[in-house]
């Protein structure tokens, strides 16, 4: 008895062993000290610049253009001429080609994104090269496919590009998203003008390399950087056909209201507050898993991820046991690291939002639990949190955090998980687990959500679609429905 | 000595009974008194709606088309009544084939905008259609019935539930149906129907927190200022047209599910 107990204490010891590094070279990635704007495919020497930074060291990385009106107008101008001169009148099969070109590209040099992602973004390598630039490969080659097929998506309804597609990404995948908007777009013959996330522009301009080497046709993708103000003046462009934007809902309600009235059409992918169900028969080891992946996933910098743990009461202490036992084996640190699982903040207002937050939720009083864990010095941390006696109204339970803090919640019955996880404006995603499969379907039907992850959680694939019900938004990414944003249909 | 008629009293139309506005004003149109519906009345009917959501939204596809059927059949009915406040019989036949035609979706939707998704994964992944909620439209004046019908038929066979605000100057048609839908299997509140000034009415269903979606389509001058206000709570916006017959009218107030399972032993 004694020896099988010490060899249960074994098994679950690893807290105390100790990692050696094993950082991935930064050397594949060559950095500029200044970079311009993608316009017409030249660069454009940028008028106005900021530093963009490497949130695990504060490092600085490159100087990045501030995109202004006139860069915009450029941007906009540029692509308006590929438009029309020949980029919307491409066969299909031809578009096709140079998608296919850009994935190809995208697989043969993902090493060298994967770093540069991670470096200027604070996401661990692991993600970075497993899931970012894996999907963002695929994205491309599967609407690479679709590009000279569209009929067939959309049978007796002529479909045609809507024109000009003004694309506003966020900076918690900053490549993946760059692919989710730009895939779709040419592959329905449109022209882009894309801007990247303030803090995260590096893997949009080494894409440029990629278009280049692809050989696309010059000002069929533009790329501004800049913050919000160039956003505002790609949204208000006159000459901009569609607008599509992800990233909060606080801006994607502006850019609503913006629009109104001017006939643009628009897709709005938003925040969320998923619910994350775990019945009493579920597979408790492979739900702590599921739950861990849905909010420490790239440092809970995930609109879809599950931020509130809703647990069936009767099995509340095991569960709620097992989830601490495993945050302690989460390691913290060095994106570049390849065994590292939770990076760093992506910026300092960021971290600001998520110990904001953190704090009211303390406040509130809910319990906090934050594993022993070594933060760096420099840069932008925050350790896996766990807040248990929460109640629903608490501010953590309704807003997004966006940062790797979990708020759990109890129910008894699947009519009230079914309430209380319904009981937010937002609907992009929420989890289910248990054993029982008619349970699975009687719960995927009433969740008032986009996206239902039913024992597993954060899938994404480029044949799946994604987006929102309710305040998280409005349109699909993804599948042949993400196709229908970028076409317009003469009925 | 002729006998004296008796005269009808037109009144809202509002999770299934037919009250007098709240406000107890009236206006008039086509040579009659008819209800002019306040902020309140808007409150009652959003209210008989979203109550009204949870039943028919999980209602059978199969239950939908066959009580949607079942108001073309109430309507035919009616055919005479119908022609004399709407444009004509042709108008009246037009709208009864439509919401036949309508009737007939509710059971292929998932098959014709859903489907399985192909994931590079062990997982089973399916994409299926849901309705969007409760749906404000903003009826085109004319023609006054197929107006009507073109408009609230989509959101309603996908299992949405309606508040629609009438044509304003011609809403005799509209109460007509009201009628129509009272003695029909279409349970209270799915659909609401209100008379009144629609400049008045239109931006209090654009800015309800409670109303996920709304169509413009008689909106007139008015649309660009209540797309404004449904920003406030990411409503879906329609520019619909007062006459169209199409599936992606539908699509218009649906919301895609996809949902994922592991597949393994």
């Amino acid at each position: 008895m004694a020896e099988l107990d010490r060899k249960k204490d074994r098994a679950l010891a690893p807290k105390d062993w100790t990692y050696a590094p094993a950082p991935e070279s930064r050397d594949i990635v060559q950095l500029k000290e200044r970079y311009g704007h993608f316009i017409g495919g030249e660069w454009l020497e940028a008028t106005e610049t900021y530093e963009t930074i490497s949130p695990a060291s504060e490092e600085p990385l490159a100087l990045v253009g501030q995109g202004t009106q006139a860069d915009v107008d450029s941007a906009v101008a540029a692509a308006r001429g590929a438009f029309a001169d020949g980029w919307s009148a491409l066969p299909g099969s031809e578009r096709a080609k140079y998608l296919f070109r850009i994935a190809r590209i995208l697989q043969e040099r993902s090493r060298e994104f994967a770093v540069l992602e991670s470096l200027n973004g604070g996401k661990p390598i692991k993600e970075s090269r497993d899931v970012d630039l894996p999907l963002a490969a695929a994205h491309f080659f599967y609407y690479a496919g679709w590009a000279d097929k569209l009929e067939y998506a959309f049978p007796n309804r002529q479909p045609k590009p809507v024109g000009i597609a003004g694309q506003i990404i966020p900076w918690n995948f900053p490549l993946l998203m760059l692919a989710w908007k730009v895939a779709p777009a040419l592959a329905c013959g449109n022209t882009v003008v894309l801007k990247p996330a303030e803090t995260t522009p590096l893997t949009a301009l080494l894409f440029c390399d990629v278009l280049r080497q692809a050989e696309l046709p010059a000002g069929v993708v533009n790329i501004v950087t800049g913050d919000g103000r160039t956003g505002a003046a790609i949204v208000d462009h006159s000459d901009v056909d569609k607008i599509a934007f992800t990233g909060s809902t606080e801006v994607g309600k502006l850019i609503q209201r913006r629009l109104a009235g001017s006939g643009k059409k628009l897709t709005l992918e938003l925040g969320g507050k998923a619910a994350n169900i775990v019945f009493d028969d579920s597979a408790l080891d492979q739900a702590v898993e599921g739950i861990v992946n849905g909010i420490y996933f790239n440092q809970g910098h995930v609109c879809c991820a599950g931020s509130r743990l809703f647990v069936q009461e009767s099995i509340y202490e095991p569960l709620v046991d097992k989830l601490k036992r495993r945050l302690e084996t989460l390691r913290v640190g060095d994106p570049l690291d390849k065994n590292t699982d939770v990076g760093a903040i992506n910026s300092a207002m960021q971290l600001d939002k998520i110990k904001e937050l953190v704090a009211a939720g303390e406040a509130e009083g809910a319990e906090i639990y934050q594993p022993p864990c070594r933060l760096p010095e420099k840069g932008y941390w925050f350790a896996p949190t766990v807040f248990t006696n929460v109640a629903q109204s608490y501010r953590i339970a309704q807003e997004e955090i966006f940062g790797p803090v979990l708020s759990v919640l109890t129910f008894r019955t699947p009519e009230e998980a079914i309430e209380k996880a319904n009981n937010t404006p937002y609907g992009l995603s929420a989890g289910v687990w248990t054993e029982k499969g008619s349970r699975i379907l009687w719960m995927a039907q009433r969740l008032r959500a986009g996206v239902v992850w039913a024992n597993t959680y954060n899938r994404f694939d480029p044949t799946s679609p994604f987006g929102g019900y309710k305040e998280s938004g409005f349109g699909r990414e993804g599948g042949r429905h993400g196709l229908e944003p970028y076409l317009r249909f003469d009925e | 000595m002729s006998r004296l008629p008796v005269k009808k009293t037109y009144k809202l139309f509002i999770g299934g009974a037919f009250p007098r506005s709240e406000s107890g004003r009236t206006y008039e149109a086509e040579g009659q008194n008819v209800a002019r519906a306040s902020r309140k009345d808007v409150r009652d009917a959003v209210r008989a709606a979203r109550a009204a959501f949870g039943g028919w939204s999980e209602a059978t596809a199969y239950n939908r088309g066959q009580v949607l059927y079942r108001l073309a059949e109430m309507v035919e009915a009616r055919v005479s009544e119908f022609a004399e406040l709407a444009t004509g019989r042709d108008e009246v036949e037009r709208a009864i084939d439509r919401i036949v035609w309508y009737a007939g979706w509710a059971d292929k939707l998932p098959q014709v905008l859903g489907g399985s998704n192909p994931v590079a994964g062990p997982y089973f992944n399916f994409t299926v259609p849901e309705p969007t909620g409760v749906t404000a439209v903003l009826a085109p004046d004319d023609p006054p019935l197929l107006g009507l019908v073109t408009r609230v038929l989509p959101p309603l066979v996908g299992g949405s539930v309606v508040v629609a605000v009438a044509s304003e100057t011609r809403p005799l048609a509209a109460i007509e149906l009201a009628e129509a839908l009272a003695t029909s299997d279409v349970p209270a509140g799915v659909i609401n129907l209100l008379t009144g000034f629609r400049a008045e009415l239109a931006p209090i269903l654009a800015s309800h927190m409670d109303v996920n979606a709304i169509d413009v389509c008689g909106a007139d001058g008015q649309a660009a200022e209540l797309e404004e206000l449904a920003a406030e709570n990411v409503k879906r916006v329609v520019h619909g047209r007062a006459d169209v017959q199409s599936p992606w009218e539908i699509a218009s107030y649906l919301e895609l599910k996809t949902v994922w399972h592991p597949i393994g032993q």
